[in-house]
């Protein structure tokens, strides 16, 4: 009970937004099969979310480094596999585009393992104990830098990607709702390998030795080095990891949106997602990109045209900041986040 | 040699609390400000002005203010453009609904605006730092790109969401050429300079350092970290103001919703992380840099023979100012103030180091 107390202002939020969130339907501004259709649009661009929240949260529970170039990472990571997928198979002359598609993602792999390994070399081991915010420009520089080279080395055009996902709408429970529901195939492949994604770092972290150390890098860096987990090596690893994480991230969106620079600026959308769900918690980042994913999609569609009409606006994008409106909101009333650990200062 | 303070006694309060306390360097600053007023005009031609100089001078008081924020206090902003454009709007609103008021009325009331706006961001500052309050800013910046873009009482109702600037009168002095543009925006700036150097040594300053070193310990001996935060804010956020209703009227002369995107706010923050944080002569450094080095990449190329795309470069911009900033996190957390702190040391023991 005196937990419920405490909560209250976390509490009142969840609700007004699920209240929120059931007003079209109440109200009777939409069918509800329209309304469906908008929840599962919105669910789905958060699993995209969610895939780049994933690798911030990784990169922050292992180094504490707020790593503001995972949206670059993804960029550059889609851009090499588009680009590759395009260039193994005029190389080689392989004819089967499966082949081509695996061979890219391999060598896509290893340049990202190869880019942790940079990253470690040349700018963590050097900032070693510095504060948080430093550590961020840091990365803020790393963006700037492999934004540059990836689109030196790979071009700078719009590319696809062909993962041979189907692409057909379906309808589905028809007889549930008039007209039945509209969803894409392919997106529901996205969110197969999301969480296919999620369980595998969850067996590597919970089953593998790496894992565990990594996990003990997280807990405390001092405690884990003083029992003989080299730092560094961690460091890459978990980079390493995130860089994959942003390989897989970077392939489902190029395959639905194609690999553009704009790429980068959805990309920043996964900062609110972290703040929402908590800097340090992997199912925090989940939740938290649905949220936002559903959140977003919910006030383009219902709340925009409202605002439109009374403030007689030029048009909607609430879109564009709605994710980090819901963040703050949620930071004023419980900083840490939904699942992330509470800061304790000492003098 | 000839740069010692050697037999300068202070003997009085005032003496001793001046801003430069030594005489080689109250004349040495004396002569860059006559020097930048008089004798610029005569040798710098009217693409310096537009390209380089003016743009240069404008940014410096931007970056004056987010090193203010940033450097002085310690609270990161990745939202700093979306003030300066708060800024210029207001003084576009300010000139379209009140024409005929003195520029001069207009610039400080189009900064107070700002000044609001960015308190009323900052207050999420009292409950959350660092990391965190990095994206409540970025909310600032894509909350404030979205108002203007789409709310139409702002940009007078045009039909393109596009402003352009009337021009600038100053006690019937219409300031139209670069020289006078010029002019005006550097008296803007040295009025700019003397308050922000006054501020950060003033009480206020000091609480905002002290802040900045460790926020627990300051409230402890008596900061309120509500007065300092907010008052940082409010501070940058006139500066940012400030500089974007010059950018707006004297640089750009008309501009569309994305000018003051968050391009331009991380690139303030380069800005001062490149000329030193915490510090206002690290603000003209920095902005000197990001100014120049661009048009300096677009020559280079030219000038060596190499043939070279203009997306090419624009890249090779990206990669050179991603590693400087790691570089310069690096190896010079204090920026190229720091570098000419250091050199300031040597050249008093200069020619006889110890």
């Amino acid at each position: 009970m005196g937990n419920l107390k405490k909560n209250w202002p976390v509490i009142t939020l969840i609700a007004a937004i699920l209240v929120g969130m059931a007003m079209p339907l109440l109200l009777g501004l939409s069918a509800p099969g329209f309304y469906v259709e908008v929840l599962l649009g919105g669910l789905m661009s958060g699993v995209l979310y969610s895939l780049v929240a994933l690798g911030f949260v990784l990169i922050f529970k292992a180094s504490g480094v707020f790593n503001f170039a995972q949206g670059a990472m993804v960029l550059f990571a889609a851009l090499a596999m588009a680009r590759l997928a395009e260039w193994i198979p005029q190389l080689t002359g392989i004819e089967s585009r499966l082949v081509g598609n695996m061979l890219a993602f391999l060598v896509a792999m290893g340049l990202m393992v190869g880019f942790a390994w940079l990253v470690e070399r040349l700018v963590l081991r050097h900032l070693v104990n510095q504060e948080g915010v430093v550590l961020l420009m840091a990365t803020l520089g790393i963006t700037y830098f492999i934004d540059g080279v990836g689109q030196t080395v790979w071009g700078s055009d719009i590319y696809e990607i062909h993962l041979g996902l189907p692409k057909t709408p379906t309808m589905i429970l028809e007889g549930l709702f008039q007209g039945g529901i509209l969803i894409n195939q392919e997106d529901l492949a996205a969110a197969l390998v999301a969480g296919l994604l999620v369980l595998l770092l969850a067996l590597f972290f919970q089953k593998t030795a790496t894992g565990r150390a990594l996990r003990a890098v997280a807990d405390d860096h001092q405690a884990a080095q003083s029992i003989g987990i080299p730092l560094n090596t961690i460091w890459v690893i978990v980079w390493a990891v995130a860089g994959i994480v942003a390989l897989v991230a970077g392939m489902i969106w190029g395959s639905k949106l194609g690999v553009q620079f704009s790429l980068t600026l959805v990309a920043l959308k996964a900062l609110p997602v972290v703040i929402l769900g908590g800097l340090t918690s992997v199912p925090g980042a989940i939740l938290g990109g649905l949220i936002i994913g559903v959140g977003e999609k919910f006030a383009e569609v219902f709340l925009g045209p409202v605002l439109v009409k009374a403030f007689d606006l030029a048009g909607g994008g609430i879109e564009n900041w709605f994710a980090y409106a819901l963040a703050l909101a949620f930071l004023l009333v419980r900083p840490e986040g939904l699942f992330g650990e509470k800061h304790i200062d000492r003098v | 040699m000839l740069y010692r303070e050697n037999g300068q006694f202070k003997t009085t309060y005032r003496s001793d609390q001046q801003l430069l306390p030594i005489t080689q360097d109250r004349f040495f600053v004396w002569g860059v400000v006559a020097l930048a007023f008089l004798l610029v005009p005569l040798v710098a031609s009217d693409y310096m002005f537009r390209a380089v100089i003016i743009p240069f001078l404008i940014l410096t008081i931007a970056a004056i203010g987010l090193n203010i924020l940033v450097g002085y206090c310690g609270q990161i902003s990745l939202g700093h453009a979306a003030f300066m454009s708060v800024g210029a709007y207001a003084a576009y609103n300010l000139v379209v609904h009140a024409p005929g008021l003195n520029f001069l009325i207009v610039l400080v009331l189009a900064g107070l605006i700002a000044a609001l706006v960015g308190v009323v961001f900052g207050v999420p500052s009292l409950r959350i730092k660092g990391l965190y309050l990095a994206v409540a800013t970025l909310a600032a910046q894509f909350f404030i790109d979205w108002v203007f873009a789409r709310v139409k009482w702002f940009t007078n109702y045009a039909p393109s969401g596009s402003v352009s600037a009337s021009d600038v009168v100053l006690f019937g002095w219409t300031i139209a050429g670069p020289v006078e543009k010029y002019w005006f925006v550097l008296g803007v700036l040295v009025v700019m300079t003397l308050l922000a150097k006054n501020l950060v040594r003033s009480h206020v300053g000091r609480s905002w350092m002290a802040i900045r070193d460790m926020d627990v310990a300051a409230s402890v001996i008596g900061i309120q970290p509500l007065h300092a935060k907010l008052s940082a804010f409010a501070v940058s956020s006139f500066f940012a103001g400030v500089a974007g209703a010059l950018w707006g009227f004297i640089y750009l002369g008309a501009w569309e919703p994305l000018a003051f995107s968050i391009n331009l706010s991380f690139n303030l923050l380069f800005m001062i992380i490149i000329g030193g944080m915490g510090s206002i002569l690290g603000s003209y450094f920095g902005a000197a840099f990001i100014v120049v080095l661009p048009l300096a990449l677009n020559q280079l190329p030219r000038l060596l023979g190499i043939p070279m795309s203009t997306a090419m470069i624009s890249h090779l911009e990206f990669m050179i100012f991603g590693a400087l900033i790691v570089l310069f996190l690096i190896a010079e957390p204090h920026g190229l103030a720091r570098l000419w702190a250091i050199g300031k040391e040597k050249l008093r023991l200069w020619p006889f180091p110890h």
